[in-house]
């Protein structure tokens, strides 16, 4: 039964090959986004600080 | 006053739009679990075994919206990279540059699952077909756009030579959609026309057109947080923001 699912008639290379490409870029890309996000938020954060330690701000 | 005492320009500038983008993403962001829950549930188990690919055709349910998002993405960021040199509005060009990597991601989607039904379907991964020769060339439009912006230091010049570059390049979105009546090829036909009924079960539109809508809401969510990005990184040196970051501290 599971086998079945999983053979998709013999099709399961190419429909499984599919979606988890699919699903791995679509992943992939949401990890890089938060990534850039907490990066970018970060260096902002010390850019900021020392603004304020050299009385620039 | 009506609508008019309404400032629906306010939210074409940054430092407004980034707090409103941040309350669209969550929402957008649970929308597009329960649609692919739905849709991969409908592509699966309720959409029936074709009597032509057997299961094969499953493949559609995300080959067909991935391409449509492919075609969508570019001419939205086509458009306001448009919009953002004729009403000057830095919002619509941040825009543009934060749609393309999602853009150029569906169109490989678009070939790579395409390349794995063209396989058992056609016996080839890969053939110099007018529909898929003129979407690999949207996926080095799309390159080529990103390429560029990177390459220009200054923000200004490098949304000029993009918009430049997306709106010259929007010629390929109809060649794209019209090439399987253009020319022959091996490509079948849309899967959707507007003008005659669908040829295909209902269960099997409906499971295309959830995974649609959900690879919408995707983008939404994910175009949305990476402009924040490209918000934050271009206005860095605004008073807003620097409260911003002293608020988050």
């Amino acid at each position: 039964m599971m086998g079945d699912f999983f053979s998709m008639g013999g099709y399961g290379f190419y429909i499984w090959g599919s979606y988890l490409v699919t699903a791995v870029f679509m992943m992939v890309e949401l990890v890089l986004v938060m990534r850039r996000r907490r990066t970018l938020l970060q260096r902002l954060g010390r850019m900021l600080r020392s603004n304020v330690n050299r009385g620039q701000s | 006053m009506g609508l008019g005492s309404i400032n629906w320009l306010k939210y074409s500038s940054p430092n407004t739009f980034y707090p409103l983008a941040g309350r669209m993403i969550p929402g957008l962001a649970g929308i597009t679990v329960i649609l692919l829950a739905i849709g991969l549930y409908l592509s699966f188990f309720v959409a029936p075994s074709d009597y032509q690919q057997g299961e094969a055709y499953r493949i559609m349910f995300i080959h067909v919206p991935a391409a449509w998002m492919s075609m969508f993405i570019y001419l939205v960021m086509a458009v306001y990279a448009g919009l953002g040199q004729v009403m000057n509005t830095r919002l619509s060009s941040m825009m543009a540059t934060a749609l393309a990597p999602t853009g150029a991601m569906f169109t490989f989607l678009a070939l790579w699952t395409g390349a794995l039904w063209g396989k058992p379907m056609w016996g080839a991964y890969w053939v110099w077909d007018a529909r898929l020769t003129s979407e690999l060339i949207l996926l080095f439009l799309y390159i080529g756009f990103m390429s560029l912006q990177a390459a220009i230091d200054d923000p200004r010049r490098a949304s000029r030579a993009g918009a430049l570059l997306a709106l010259v390049g929007a010629i390929n979105i109809p060649i794209i959609y019209f090439s399987v009546q253009w020319w022959n090829t091996l490509h079948q036909g849309a899967s959707i026309s507007f003008d005659e009924a669908p040829s295909m079960a209902a269960t099997m539109l409906a499971a295309m057109l959830v995974m649609t809508l959900a690879f919408w809401t995707y983008t939404g969510a994910v175009v949305l947080a990476r402009v924040r990005c490209e918000i934050l990184e271009r206005e860095r040196n605004s008073d807003w923001v620097a409260k911003l970051l002293e608020s988050r501290s």
